[in-house]
């Protein structure tokens, strides 16, 4: 199998699992460290996990699906979460978000997180970014930008293609 | 409980305890429910709300809740409003009304007295006094909202969904549905004809989430394989891999699928329910004999479903089980008398084989007979065998038995074989002595009745050395293409009759469909056959029949036909 975890990474996830009473308490700890490693969590690290902690892929699939922190596809290199929540909506996140799409040629209407074929961008729109005062927010990565207009977007767009 | 004033005398020896019970109201009617109930493993459990209202035979409507499933409550269909007892706190004495009964406290929402608060009948146990109001206006509001909610997002394709005619989402809609939507908004779209196994077809859209399969699969059939995905708006039932869901029980998903999300990829599109004919049959796949529905239509056997009996299969049965019906209907049926390949009579051919079996020297006959026949008929090939000193058996089938209702032995009347003398002990050790005397010349007769003696240790070679090859059969074989006299014979599903499984238990099974061309139930014409060659009178009904049986075998003494009822009964073996 092409699938393997580097040792060091499994004897960390082993000892984790050694903090709590039931095996399946850690399997939220298991996709958090194999999404670090990996970048997102494919279904070999969902049978691997399952296979770690004694379950059914099933019930660790179910958890991969539930949280949408959770990648089960490659994220692009720079990864643009757009908030949609209220302060930002009506700041015009909506067009924020469309125009990002348009210029990355997705699909602005779609209703699930997009990456670019070339793998460079991930466009998606997301639940309040907690910085409602600075609408519209948009974080880049790890990266905050406030009241992002069109110009900020297409600088980040910039700054991503470059990158 | 008080004491009897006087001493009671001594109590029958195997008087079971009384059962404790509790009084309760349902709509208005004092019922006595037992205290416990058992819970789906069949553990004494506190009586809930549910069963309570059984016990007063009101019936509350529900989605996720199965007896034999662990509970869920999670579909919210079984709310109702309910009341209990008003205590004083200060004298912790039962509040009394005018009257001196006592004053019910309804259950409310506490922020909102005025509100009635309902509860789950399914997990909700009973407490002494409680009133449940299963059709108040209160509980009918409630039952109202959550089959609106369930319907919000429900595709409404009844005119080509298999499960119209008996879908539970049908059935409370006629009863607390509404004839308009008020759902104005987009529907959610989820997945459609999702490949789920290699017999499992799943729409997503139809699906109340109720979560009886994934139960079902987890804590019957031992492979938790399903679950949720996609937790919110566009939860699905889903497994791991598509197309993967493939334990041998997947089939009772569909039987439990309350709604039409799970279908039989079988079945789906063949026929419509409502004119499925049902008759009540056992399954003969193993000898587990899982009682099933034969469902049939004009003469076709279209599908078998379980039928409970917690004595044997409980509600469930093996996929390999119920897909076992299609040789039922195969064309290379047989269908025709033959003797010595050519066409014949019924009559004839009977008549021929008195002559043959009455002038036959003792110790010249043997018989070979199927443990898949009935037991009505093994009875009376043990009666020609005795008649004519005939060595008997019949063959073993083994296979792999699983934990859950598939036995080793493949033959569904093995000890329907045993009990009436055909076979032994060990079926089949008599049929290499059966060879060698065929072989030897001592043997010139075989009777052979629902086997393929050439595949049990007959060889072609050594039947072509026999004088009369006497066969019955329902489908073609090797055998039976040897037979000097062939007479076409009926499946379970063309007959009555009964098997004995392999824990004992004797259960009877009716007739579904009509045999083929000119075949009939071999009991009907081992009687006359047997009445030709013992002289004897029989009976010519199966009802007659088994009695007699029942009179001469003495594992079946003091049955009854008629006193055999649908889920059979235990007899010693």
């Amino acid at each position: 199998m092409s699938f393997t975890v580097p040792s060091h990474l499994e004897s960390e996830l082993d000892e984790i699992t050694t903090h709590y009473p039931v095996k399946r308490s850690a399997s939220l700890m298991f996709l958090h460290a194999l999404q670090e490693h990996f970048g997102y969590v494919s279904k070999d690290a969902v049978e691997w996990t399952a296979r770690k902690l004694g379950l059914q892929p099933i019930n660790v699939y179910e958890l991969v699906t539930f949280y949408p922190m959770f990648r089960q596809e490659p994220l692009g290199k720079t990864h643009v979460k757009v908030c949609r929540t209220l302060s930002c909506a009506l700041q015009g996140s909506g067009e924020l978000r469309e125009r990002f799409c348009s210029k990355l040629g997705l699909d602005p209407h779609a209703h699930a997180p997009q990456t670019t074929p070339d793998g460079k961008f991930t466009v998606e729109f997301v639940e309040c970014l907690a910085s409602c005062g600075t609408a519209p927010v948009v974080l880049v990565n790890e990266e905050l930008h406030h009241k992002v207009s069109s110009a900020d977007a297409d600088a980040i767009l910039q700054k991503g293609k470059a990158a | 409980m008080s004491a009897p004033a006087q001493p009671a005398p001594a109590p029958a020896p195997q008087a079971p305890p009384p059962v404790e019970t509790m009084t309760v109201k349902v709509n208005g009617k004092t019922v006595q429910v037992p205290k416990t109930h058992p819970d789906w493993q069949g553990k004494p459990q506190p009586a809930t709300m549910l069963q309570a209202a059984r016990c007063a035979g009101v019936d509350i409507p529900h989605y996720c809740y199965h007896d034999k499933l662990p509970v869920a409550g999670n579909c919210r269909m079984c709310l109702v409003e309910f009341g209990t007892p008003m205590m004083d706190p200060a004298t912790r004495k039962p509040v009394l009304n005018e009257d001196g009964s006592p004053k019910i406290a309804k259950s409310v929402l506490p922020y909102e007295p005025g509100t009635p608060r309902g509860a789950i009948a399914c997990a909700t146990p009973i407490s002494p006094g409680m009133e449940i109001y299963a059709d108040s206006k209160a509980t009918l509001q409630m039952r109202e909202a959550v089959l609106e909610s369930l319907l919000i997002n429900h595709p409404l394709d009844c005119p080509i969904c298999d499960q119209a005619g008996e879908c539970k989402l049908q059935e409370y809609s006629v009863q607390h549905g509404q004839a308009g939507s008020r759902f104005v908004e987009a529907k959610v779209h989820k997945p459609k004809a999702v490949d789920l196994g290699p017999r499992i077809v799943l729409d997503d859209e139809r699906c109340v989430l109720c979560t009886r399969c994934i139960r079902f699969s987890k804590d019957i059939a031992g492979d938790d394989a399903l679950g949720i995905v996609n937790r919110g708006s566009y939860n699905t039932i889903s497994a791991f891999e598509t197309g993967k869901f493939d334990n041998n029980y997947t089939l009772n998903t569909v039987d439990l699928c309350p709604v039409g999300a799970l279908t039989s990829k079988d079945f789906r599109f063949k026929m419509r329910v409502w004119f499925l004919k049902e008759s009540k049959s056992v399954c003969t796949s193993c000898g587990t004999g899982c009682n099933i529905t034969i469902g049939s239509r004009e003469g076709v056997v279209h599908c078998y479903e379980p039928r409970e009996n917690d004595a044997v299969n409980g509600p469930w049965m093996c996929d390999s089980g119920r897909l076992n019906y299609k040789w039922i209907g195969r064309a290379d049926r047989l269908r025709e008398v033959l003797v010595r390949g050519t066409r014949s009579t019924w009559s004839a051919a009977l008549q021929d084989l008195t002559v043959r079996l009455s002038k036959a020297p003792a110790g010249s006959v043997a018989v070979v007979a199927s443990s898949r026949q009935t037991t009505e008929e093994l009875y009376l090939l043990k009666k020609l065998a005795a008649r004519t000193g005939a060595t008997t058996d019949s063959v073993a089938r083994e296979g792999e038995a699983d934990r859950l209702l598939v036995a080793a032995d493949r033959n569904p009347n093995s000890n329907g074989a045993r009990l009436t003398g055909i076979s032994f002990t060990e079926a089949g050790i008599r049929i290499p002595e059966i060879a060698a005397a065929i072989e030897a010349g001592t043997v010139k007769t075989l009777v052979v009745f629902g086997e393929d003696v050439t595949k049990h240790g007959i060889p072609a070679a050594t039947l072509a050395k026999l004088e009369t090859l006497f066969v019955s059969d329902i489908l073609p074989n090797a055998t039976t293409a040897l037979a000097t006299h062939l007479l076409p014979g009926a499946a379970h599903a063309e007959k009555r009759g009964t098997f004995v499984n392999v824990k004992g238990r004797l259960q009877k099974f009716m007739k579904a469909v009509e045999a083929p061309g000119d075949a009939r139930p071999e009991w009907e014409f081992l009687h006359e056959l047997v009445h030709g060659v013992t002289g004897q009178n029989g009976y010519s009904t199966i009802e007659g029949l088994f009695n007699q049986m029942a009179r001469e075998v003495p594992a079946f003494a003091g049955l009854e036909w008629a006193k055999i009822g649908d889920t059979g009964v235990d007899v010693k073996i």
